[in-house]
């Protein structure tokens, strides 16, 4: 097919007789013999625009996507607002690259510095970047600008999530820095082991709240361990969870992280996602990627630019806080405009009713003879439950009626509840379940 | 113009949940609740939608015009592949869910992977690295592995040449690798002697971008990595300039262990003002075990380099490359190549008149300009040169690099631009060379098109105002 290009057959031989060459293989003229292909890639021929929507939407039908999903674990499934896609598809956001000619790209610039603002509204923190990959290689990246001459040691909370340990500990071997876990003690990342394993070797120290397993850590007092013992507290958050729960601010963490999907992003089978970052002010210059500023242009008019460059790969190369360069501009446009339709009320009507439904399901689910709760402890939309029957037995059964389970860790269940579930499906739910069990 | 928050009105707001359905619960003790709400924007959705309207018209994309960003291949980006993308059955699936519910998603990386490996001449594939850099950074963890699993302790230097993007050095440096740097010879590719007495025993690598950021094709590409693999190194394919190559040459053939694309670029799916992109790393059979892997989905293979962020990337794109691959076809990949080369030579020729090529030699897919001897003699910068582009209607080139280049600017038209915009490109440049010689510090003002003149970088960095802070 046409490679979608607007030239013709015969307007590209005049181009190439034009410039003194008859075959286009004269343009190539610098590659080896041995390594010009003679023969066309084993691929099939091109098709057209018809024909290869056909081929996806087929592909598509392969997959089974759920009206009814309690499973959370890093991924969320809350009710994005018509608004989001509209604002984010238009071409000229969607099709400019990175904001270097400032000139030009006022609009973008503008809206990374509002993202930037809504972060650090929403975490309490004073400085933002542009935005990361994701929430894990966004935790991955704090913990790696945490580490000087003298501190090179990582701790990472057990009850982070399973992906998010995995990358740090990625980052850590790469940077050849010592890498260890927190134990987890009933539910909760073990303060008492913390303060065994910190020393003055300590970079910082990493904690997810909600963590993994759905509980609210004490992250008061696991941050003051950290503090005490010199170290950097890096918080992991569930930005939805900031419109009931408190900020990492107000647990004095120095860096936050997060998975950014659940602000307007779809699930789209585990990306594009968004990583966040924000950090107090006096650790600005140590961010790794882009940060947007305010500043005047030549007439004395308000302007926005790519900012504190120095930092950066195209700079500084191998001295570079980090090697960051494309991020996902887009997806963090897709969060603002969520943020910025729902406001501060619906920021907190989308925490308030997946708490409130969360645990409300729960209530129901653990009146069936079989599920109990693992933890004890304040959870905010996630939650561990036992099983009486096989889980995996009882995934299947769920799927078989449209309902994506919670998901199985070993014998258990992590339920994740939010906003889009009605009373009455979560009743559907537990009345499906307690069929499946019965049996 | 005015920012979203000087907009907002307390009390403003849409209806997007509904009421809540359920007995509240009681709620977690008050030491855990956030005392403020957070200060987001309160606004009616057309309020909303307009202000964004009103920034998309002082956004510049490759649907608004000529945009010949060097290394960046921003070529068009085709609507299909924003419309399989956004199947509902791609879009709504859980990154964890059983893979018998999952099919459809599993398909699309499994034939973007074996397509992929065919235009690259790699064996395996990872979709994990979720941009170029991060690519970078995993395919120099699979080499670190390599050595690592061979009791290979010494090998802790990269070989990086002069004119190598910014990622290279600072990828390895996350690596923990120093940098050997090679210049670059007179003709601006790998300077052999250099090269040889870099290869030593301490060399994990090298990173190479074939062709390179001078748009030039290293005819001597066999050798370099045959020394590179004589001393124990591997190479690594830095896959920012694939665009210039599909169908007419691989990297696999020319002796590279591991390469990471940028589907964003030559792959079609769009930049989106700096993301998402897609990074994937393919490699050579011997370093197939250590590719990152999920745990959560896939379990901890004992040999994989771990995990370099969740789940397997960013699918979504993943999807809009493979519809691009399927649309192109074998046949439209190479025409896409050459169109590529072709544009780039056909703008080179025409240019040049006006200002010198760096290296005045038959160019692959972009080229470079340096505008050094007017710098000198009219003190007219590259940045100068660029920001009066602006005003002809096009993006301008990327400037200042790479760094071998004094006063540089690279322009990269690719294949999807018609001989009209290029003409229209090239007598920008003409009408620019003229008001150099005519009036020099009339181009100092430029742009004078745009809503903000040139803006006060310096003071940007050092008195940082990086948010919106109420009055």
């Amino acid at each position: 097919m046409g490679g979608y290009l607007p030239s013709t057959q015969n307007e590209r031989n005049d181009m190439l007789k034009s410039i003194g060459y008859k075959d286009i293989n004269d343009l190539y003229k610098d590659v080896p013999s041995q390594v010009l292909l003679k023969t066309d890639l084993s691929i099939p021929k091109g098709l057209s625009e018809m024909d290869v929507r056909s081929k996806l939407d087929g592909i598509a039908a392969k997959n089974i996507a759920f009206p009814v999903v309690m499973r959370g674990a890093g991924a969320y499934d809350h009710y994005i607002p018509a608004i989001v896609g509209s604002v984010t598809s238009k071409e000229e956001f969607s099709t400019t690259y990175t904001p270097y000619q400032a000139e030009l790209s006022q609009g973008v610039l503008q809206s990374i510095f509002e993202f930037q603002t809504m972060i650090c509204e929403l975490t309490g923190m004073d400085v933002s970047n542009a935005s990361m990959y994701d929430g894990s290689s966004s935790a991955a990246e704090a913990a790696m600008m945490c580490l000087d001459r003298r501190r090179q040691q990582v701790l990472v909370s057990q009850a982070a999530h399973p992906e998010t340990i995995e990358t740090i500990r990625t980052y850590c071997w790469g940077r050849n820095v010592p890498f260890n876990t927190i134990p987890v003690k009933n539910g909760l990342t073990d303060v008492e082991a913390l303060k065994s394993m910190i020393n003055n070797k300590t970079a910082c120290v990493f904690i997810q709240q909600p963590n993994f397993l759905g509980q609210i850590e004490q992250a008061d007092l696991l941050n003051k361990v950290t503090h005490e013992a010199g170290a950097k507290a890096i918080m992991g958050v569930y930005p939805t969870s900031l419109g009931m729960l408190k900020t990492p601010a107000e647990y004095d963490a120095d860096i936050v992280t997060g998975e950014g999907q659940p602000l307007g992003l779809a699930l789209n089978y585990g990306g594009p996602y968004l990583g966040f970052m924000a950090c107090k002010k006096e650790l600005t210059r140590s961010l790794p990627g882009r940060i947007v500023g305010e500043t005047k242009d030549n007439k004395g008019n308000r302007a926005f630019v790519l900012t504190l460059q120095a930092r950066e790969q195209h700079i500084r190369r191998e001295k570079a806080s980090s090697n960051v360069c494309s991020n996902q501009a887009l997806c963090a446009m897709m969060a603002a405009v969520y943020m910025a339709a729902m406001g501060p009320e619906g920021i907190e009507q989308a925490a308030a009713l997946s708490f409130h439904k969360a645990h409300y399901f729960a209530q129901e689910l653990t009146k069936i003879e079989g599920f109990s709760l693992i933890y004890d402890g304040e959870y905010f939309n996630e939650f561990i439950t036992s099983c009486p029957i096989d889980a995996k037995q009882l995934e299947r059964a769920l799927m078989e009626k449209g309902i994506l389970s919670g998901l199985v860790l070993d014998n258990t269940m992590l339920w994740c509840v939010t906003e889009k579930l009605s009373k009455e499906t979560l009743d559907d739910v537990v009345k499906t379940i307690r069929e499946v069990c019965l049996i | 113009m005015m920012l979203i928050f000087e907009i907002s009105k307390k009390g403003r707001k849409s209806d997007y949940l509904p009421a809540c359905d359920v007995p509240l619960s009681a709620l977690p003790q008050a030491s855990k609740l956030r005392k403020d709400p957070p200060k987001l924007p309160e606004l009616s959705e057309i309020e909303l939608t307009r202000h964004y309207t009103r920034l998309a018209k002082q956004a510049f994309g490759v649907n608004s015009g000529f945009y010949p960003l060097g290394s960046c291949t921003m070529k068009y980006n085709p609507r299909v592949n924003e419309v399989t993308a956004s199947n509902p059955n791609f879009m709504g699936i859980h990154p964890l869910q059983p893979l018998e519910s999952a099919k459809g998603c599993r398909e699309v990386l499994d034939l973007a992977e074996s397509l992929l490996c065919e235009v690259t001449g790699m064996n395996a594939m990872s979709f994990q690295p979720a941009a170029g850099a991060h690519g970078e950074y995993t395919g120099l963890l699979l080499i670190k592995k390599y050595h690592e699993l061979r009791g290979d302790h010494l090998r802790t230097k990269i070989i990086i040449p002069d004119s190598a993007h910014g990622t290279n050095p600072a990828s390895a440096a996350m690596v923990g690798y120093s940098v050997v740097n090679i210049p670059s010879d007179a003709n601006g590719c790998v300077d052999m002697d250099a090269l040889k007495k870099a290869c030593t025993d301490e060399i994990a690598g090298l990173m190479l971008t074939n062709p390179n950021t001078l748009g030039l094709f290293d005819p001597n590409i066999l050798e370099i990595t045959q020394l590179v693999h004589a001393c124990g190194g591997l190479n690594y394919y830095d896959g920012a300039n694939l665009n210039a190559i599909m169908g007419k040459s691989r990297p696999g053939d020319m002796g590279f262990d591991v390469v990471h694309l940028n589907l964003h670029k030559t792959f079609s799916t769009p930049h989106g003002g700096g993301g998402p992109g897609s990074g994937p790393v393919g490699c050579k059979n011997i370093l197939k075990s250590y590719l990152p892997d999920s745990i959560m989905i896939e379990g901890r293979k004992p040999e994989s380099i771990g995990q370099v962020r969740s789940f397997y990337g960013n699918f979504g794109i993943v999807v809009r490359a493979l519809t691009y691959i399927l649309s192109l076809g074998s046949d439209g990949l190479k025409a896409a190549s050459e169109t590529a080369v072709l544009n780039a030579n056909y703008l080179m020729h025409q240019v040049k008149e006006y200002f010198p090529v760096a290296y005045d030699h038959v160019c692959m897919h972009e080229f470079v300009l340096t505008l050094e001897k007017t710098k000198h003699d009219k003190n007219i910068s590259a940045l100068d040169v660029a920001k009066g582009l602006i005003d002809y209607g096009m993006h301008p080139p990327t400037m200042y690099f790479p760094l071998i280049v004094h006063e540089a600017l690279m322009l990269e038209p690719t294949e999807t631009e018609s001989r009209e915009s290029l003409d229209q490109a090239a007598m920008a440049f003409k009408a620019i060379k003229e008001k150099i010689d005519m009036d020099p510090d009339a181009l100092h003002a430029a742009p004078l098109s745009t809503p903000i003149g040139r803006p006060d970088e310096v003071n940007a960095a050092r008195n940082p105002i990086l948010r919106y802070t109420s009055k």
